[in-house]
């Protein structure tokens, strides 16, 4: 009884020490990060260097600048920068986040139908392939001005967009993932004489999850980016993208603000991607047969 | 007064911080020309010593002379070859020019590599295979490639990882017929392992019978049946004799793991 | 002795040019429907109008009409989208080979380059216009680098260092150096994940550079073409441009398959059918 107890404390410990590893190293990055950064500033304005670009107070802040702006206000009178930028977050958050569930459940439901008929698979794959070639910032406005006709707020409409960028990764992933089911495991369903309906939720599908995962990793940040997209030409202030259209036209009077947005949308994408992670180890911890 | 290809004096083998020990104490000495067959239960550490042997990982204690040099040498001086139980054969090459791999390392001309990768096609029957990517072929032939490529630079040793563990037993039989054609005439010495009592005395000239973990040789069986060893061989009563010496070796040292599976088969 | 040929045959040319039809037979299909669709469907069933979307004969009437502008466009743009992407991979490339050559350090900073890749760059592109000017095509090069790069690292050095154990102890017994080692094993076991990176940054690049020009761009470009259009109220001018960006971006996915194919001539999924 014993030697099982003492056999736990070093798994334990061990896995401290890897956690507080992994800090020192994010703590580490984030010191190079700074240290580059800073280290670039000062030796290319001691040398005047003009390649690959003029280094100075407005095309590349001081850090301290940057991170001091979220704390000022943004307009005479106004609220914090990072009050602003919080609430921009917020609301393209949230056109991300349904843009994301539309996309992928469009996504997995089209994935689903091409892998059933193989003939809608061979017709219509390359067109969806072709769809993402289209420059979606060129269709936003149209999109929105046209989805505006029926009522829907903004944000619902750039949603759309998000999910433009979103269905693809997905509807490819799933296609894949849901051919990956071995040939024995759906023998073996046959002789259960499985309709196809429950070979596709019990082995298909679950079969797919890796894959899945993978592409809501991909589109998790697409579904930001679409978001962002989708904002900035169709002249939609309260998200980040129209923040970023803001600040770009103020840029050379006050450049910490608009890389301060840009601080702001790349952790959001993050985010977005780390609670991708964070459900992936929580679904697959619970289906172990999944850990190959 | 015998040629000791590989000599192995008192090995020992370690993993991780002391809670795992592979392999304790291990000694005895291969003599050229040998057929030596490793066998023993699951996790008796027979691979790990086949690839301390071969410097593919390294002992805790111990020393491993090959050809009279330090394993590492004789690894640096490509002086054996090794063949595993998946065939691990390169896809994006096909089956000539896997065979002709270890020959591109030893820079052998172009010339030389075509004439020899012929020879080991007619000496593994896969004429007419020249061209084909290993996923064209049957598991059973992916295995005779990789045969052919073990062999085609005449290594003075070779080491063999179950190499047929993952056939068929009518497949696995014809592919013990062909490696001890391949063995007769390229005159190399052999450690093989594997699970199957039957194959170890088939293919042998001693088998050594190996305990459970910590492995130690727990004993070494003689094969005296006559060269070269036919079919008919395996009907002989002096071969049910020796497998059941193996049998009792395996039992005593405590491998009732490898009873199950020869029972199995 | 004759051995039994359990191999798998490979296919005839009858086989080859049978299931060729069958492949591209429906994808045709759709694609008439979908001129049916857009000259007829949505203008007149569904009453889309003008400014969405103008009907298909006038876009191409418009696309013949100003098929210099267009394609002196397209060309430009393209040239900074290829010019990102040749930047992109190739720096990708190095590092993914320097990555796998220390892997401690590669497996420590791989969490950081996903990460990295979870960035809309595009928000970006306004910063980039700062550096190098409105008009520089670089501003919009150093976005379609940055968009490539992440992909295509995270994705050669998966391909370079999940070679198989055996393989390497294979090596190990050739006393194999170092270089020989990538050469002949960590290289071409990467190359089929290398060109799915490359497709989808082809695509990036293309999407990266024609995005760039909507932040601020010269007028030769095409994303600066589409807004303009729009502003005058060309829509049949500005889907024209759009179709441009497609067909250019179709292009260099294209070329890039092509590509993959002669590369990966002895990869299975290439040859057999996948189901």
């Amino acid at each position: 009884m014993s030697a099982i107890a003492l056999q736990r404390q070093p798994a334990r410990a061990a896995a401290v020490r890897r956690v507080v590893g992994r800090a020192t190293l994010f703590l580490l990055v984030l010191a190079a990060l700074w240290g580059l950064w800073e280290g670039y500033r000062w030796l290319w304005m001691r040398e005047g260097w003009t390649w690959p670009f003029v280094v100075d107070d407005i095309t590349l802040p001081p850090l301290q600048n940057i991170f001091g702006a979220l704390f000022e206000p943004a307009r005479v009178n106004g609220p914090l920068l990072i009050t602003l930028l919080w609430h921009s977050a917020l609301f393209t958050a949230r056109e991300a986040a349904v843009g994301f569930a539309i996309g992928a459940s469009v996504g997995f439901a089209l994935g689903v139908v091409l892998a059933h008929f193989n003939v809608l698979q061979r017709g219509l794959l390359p067109y969806i392939v072709a769809s993402q070639t289209i420059p979606i910032i060129a269709i936003a406005p149209m999109v929105v001005v046209g989805l505006g006709s029926y009522n829907i707020s903004a944000w619902l409409r750039v949603a759309v967009i998000a999910a433009y960028l979103t269905f693809f990764p997905v509807t490819v992933n799933t296609l894949r993932g849901l051919h990956s089911a071995e040939p024995r495991a759906l023998e073996l369903m046959h002789s259960y004489a499985a309709s196809r309906w429950a070979v596709l939720w019990k082995l298909r599908v679950p079969a797919a999850l890796p894959y899945l995962f993978s592409a809501f990793k991909v589109a998790a940040t697409a579904s930001v980016v679409g978001a962002i997209i989708g904002e900035a030409p169709s002249s939609i202030p309260d998200g980040l993208g129209g923040a970023i259209i803001n600040f770009n036209q103020y840029y050379s009077l006050q450049p910490a603000n608009l890389w301060a947005t840009n601080v702001v949308a790349a952790c959001l994408g993050i985010f977005f991607f780390v609670s991708v992670v964070v459900v992936e180890k929580l679904v697959v911890r619970r289906a172990p047969e999944h850990l190959a | 007064m015998t040629d000791v290809v590989v000599s192995i004096q008192k090995l020992s083998k370690v993993f991780g911080r002391g809670n795992l020990t592979a392999l304790k104490d291990i000694s005895f000495e291969v003599e050229r020309g040998e057929f030596i067959s490793l066998i023993g239960p699951s996790g008796c550490g027979k691979s790990t010593l086949l690839r301390i042997v071969g410097d593919i990982i390294e002992p805790s204690t111990g020393a491993v002379t090959v050809n009279g040099k330090p394993a590492r040498r004789a690894r640096l001086d490509r002086d054996y070859g090794i063949v595993f139980q998946s065939p691990v054969l390169y896809d994006w090459r096909t089956v000539t020019r896997n065979i002709s791999l270890p020959l591109e390392m030893l820079g052998w001309d172009r010339g030389r590599r075509a004439k020899r990768v012929k020879e080991m096609l007619q000496l593994v029957e896969l004429e007419g295979f020249e061209n084909h990517h290993p996923w064209q072929l049957s598991g059973g032939m992916q295995q005779r490639v990789s045969l052919a490529r073990a062999f085609s630079f005449s290594p003075a040793l070779l080491l063999m990882d179950e190499p047929f563990g993952a056939l068929d037993e009518m497949t696995r039989e014809r592919l013990n017929m062909e490696l001890l054609q391949i063995w007769s005439e390229i005159g190399s010495t052999v450690i093989f392992v594997t699970h199957s009592i039957q194959e170890a005395v088939f293919l042998s000239t001693r088998v050594a019978v190996m305990s459970a973990r910590p492995g130690r040789i727990a004993g070494i069986v003689p094969v005296d049946l006559p060269q070269p060893r036919t079919a008919a061989t395996r009907e002989e009563p002096r071969f049910f004799e020796l497998v059941t010496q193996v049998r009792e070796q395996l039992h005593a040292a405590g491998a009732d793991e490898v009873l199950e599976e020869a029972a199995l088969q | 002795m004759t051995t039994i040929a359990e191999a798998i045959p490979r296919s005839t040319l009858a086989d080859r040019v049978g299931t060729r039809a069958r492949d591209w037979v429906p994808s045709v299909a759709v694609f008439a429907l979908g001129i049916v669709a857009w000259q007829w469907l949505i203008p007149d069933v569904f009453g889309v109008q003008r400014f969405l979307l103008p009907r298909f004969s006038a876009v191409i009437t418009a696309f013949w009409d100003e098929r210099n502008a267009l394609w002196g466009a397209g060309w430009f743009t393209f040239k900074e989208a290829l010019g990102g992407f040749a930047l992109g991979c190739g720096l990708a490339l190095i590092v993914a080979l320097l990555l796998s050559r220390w892997k401690h350090v590669g497996d420590a900073l791989m969490p950081y380059a996903i990460a990295a890749n979870a960035i809309p760059i595009i928000a970006f592109a306004p910063i980039t216009n700062a550096w190098f000017g409105l008009l520089s095509p670089w501003s919009k090069i150093v976005i379609s680098a940055v968009l490539c790069f992440f992909p295509v690292l995270v994705n050669a050095l998966r391909g370079l260092t999940s070679v198989r154990p055996e393989s390497i102890e294979l090596m190990r017994s050739y006393a194999a150096s170092e270089r020989a080692v990538y050469l002949r094993l960590r290289i071409p076991n990467s190359l089929p994940f290398l060109f799915t990176a490359l497709k989808v940054a082809s695509v990036l690049a293309m999407i990266g550079a024609v995005v760039g020009d909507y932040f601020g761009g010269s007028t030769s470009a095409l994303g600066v073409q589409i807004q303009s259009s729009v502003a005058l109220g060309q829509f049949e001018t500005a889907w024209a441009a759009i179709l441009v960006a497609s067909i250019l971006g179709i292009a260099f996915y294209s070329a890039i398959a092509v590509a993959e194919r002669f590369a990966l001539s002895w990869h299975p999924s290439t040859r057999s059918r996948v189901e």
